[in-house]
């Protein structure tokens, strides 16, 4: 299992836009680099990507919440 | 001499005190959020206080050095690692050449100041070397540092290592963090009811906050007391004749979410400021990360000018302890 991590603090979502579906589902084949979700803060969206391969096992951290830099926003089997 | 970007964090910036004496031609002062961290940071390295550093926000960049200088970072918690091995924050290293520095998760506060013996030499642009992004003025062509970037740093002595600020003069942030606030101008354009919920409610800091402003949310919307609007004020009871913004003013668009104005503010529009976040609290503002708690406090002009006086107090022991 590795731990995905929030690179800073900000608010983390896990779909490029409202009305479209998640990044990730579990199951789903995970290559480095792939976008995991992203992190608004000062009116930029930072996306948040695999630094390892792996299998989605889902996410942690809920839609459109708060994180802090270092929190576990999904993990990868 | 130089030092080279190798990640450059987020909008990691080079930033000394600021250009003064702009304002009113609408150029922001600009300079590091954290005034107090910034010239920590330089008298630890032994430059002057107002020599340029680097400020990053929330992400820590990756830095090569080119040539053995003095180093020192304070402000946020990060920790931070030289080559590989850790390296104490608000303490003096010695980095040399080759030696790459790089930084962990944020752990408290939001922004981070890179200080180099010789400071950062870019060009100044009307007297100062802070990058104002929006005006493309200062630091690296105006801009944040990007990869590859290669900045300049001036000739200095190195100074001994481990000379470090003492812990009681860093000022950690308490939560909820107090801003306290001095009421101003058009104070008297909120209703009773709005003037106290101001300062009774639980507001938090907005994912927006920059450098520009830092936005709260969470309070109850603001009433306010009606009037006939007068000519060129716009209908929003909000909205005034345009006049002059201050550093630390809270201006409030619609009535629904304050921001305060800081370094690269703009100065001047057509929303009412209710008052003005005291002087001695702007440093703290640099420090908020999106969600964390604030209250503002009311304080009277007496009130703010001992707060300032204690914050030089501060500053003068810092100088002292690393004089």
């Amino acid at each position: 299992m590795t731990d995905i991590l929030s690179p800073l603090p900000g608010t983390f979502y896990q779909r490029p836009a409202p009305e479209e579906p998640p990044y990730q589902t579990k199951g789903a084949k995970v290559a480095v680099g792939d976008t995991i979700g992203l992190v608004e803060v000062m009116k930029t969206f930072i996306p948040v990507t695999a630094e390892t391969e792996g299998v989605f096992e889902g996410y942690e951290a809920e839609d459109a919440s708060p994180v802090t830099a270092g929190a576990v926003l999904a993990k990868l089997g | 001499m130089t030092l080279e970007i190798l990640k450059p964090g987020l909008a990691t910036t080079v930033q000394d005190l600021g250009r003064p004496g702009y304002f009113h031609l609408g150029i922001p002062e600009g300079g590091a959020m954290d005034r107090l961290a910034m010239r920590a940071a330089n008298l630890l390295v032994g430059n002057d206080e107002g020599a340029a550093g680097l400020e990053a926000v929330f992400m820590g960049p990756e830095i090569k050095f080119g040539a053995e200088m003095s180093v020192a970072v304070t402000g946020a918690e990060m920790p931070m690692t030289l080559d590989g091995e850790p390296r104490t924050a608000w303490t003096a290293f010695t980095v040399k050449p080759g030696q790459v520095l790089s930084f962990g998760f944020l752990k408290e506060g939001a922004r981070i100041y890179i200080a180099v013996s010789g400071g950062i030499d870019t060009k100044p642009a009307l007297g100062s070397r802070s990058t104002y992004a929006i005006g493309a003025l200062g630091g690296v062509e105006g801009r944040a540092v990007m990869a590859g970037d290669v900045l300049p740093v001036g000739q200095a002595m190195i100074v001994p290592e481990g000379r470090c600020v003492p812990a009681q003069l860093r000022r950690p942030l308490e939560y909820p963090v107090k801003l306290r606030v001095l009421p101003g101008l058009y104070w008297h354009r909120l209703t009773e009811k709005s003037q106290t919920a101001f300062f009774e409610d639980d507001w938090v800091v907005a994912p927006e906050a920059d450098r520009m402003g830092y936005r709260f949310r969470g309070g109850q919307p603001m009433e306010f007391v009606d009037r006939p609007q007068p000519f060129g004020a716009g209908s929003d009871p909000s909205n005034i004749v345009d006049g002059c913004y201050s550093y630390g003013s809270i201006q409030v668009p619609g009535g629904l979410e304050p921001i305060v104005l800081h370094r690269d503010a703009v100065s001047g529009g057509g929303y009412f400021t209710l008052g003005t976040v005291i002087s001695a609290d702007m440093d703290l503002i640099g420090q908020l990360q999106p969600n964390t708690q604030i209250k503002f406090v009311e304080v009277t002009m007496a009130e703010a000018l001992d707060a300032r006086a204690h914050r030089k107090e501060m500053l003068h022991e810092i100088r002292r302890v690393l004089s």
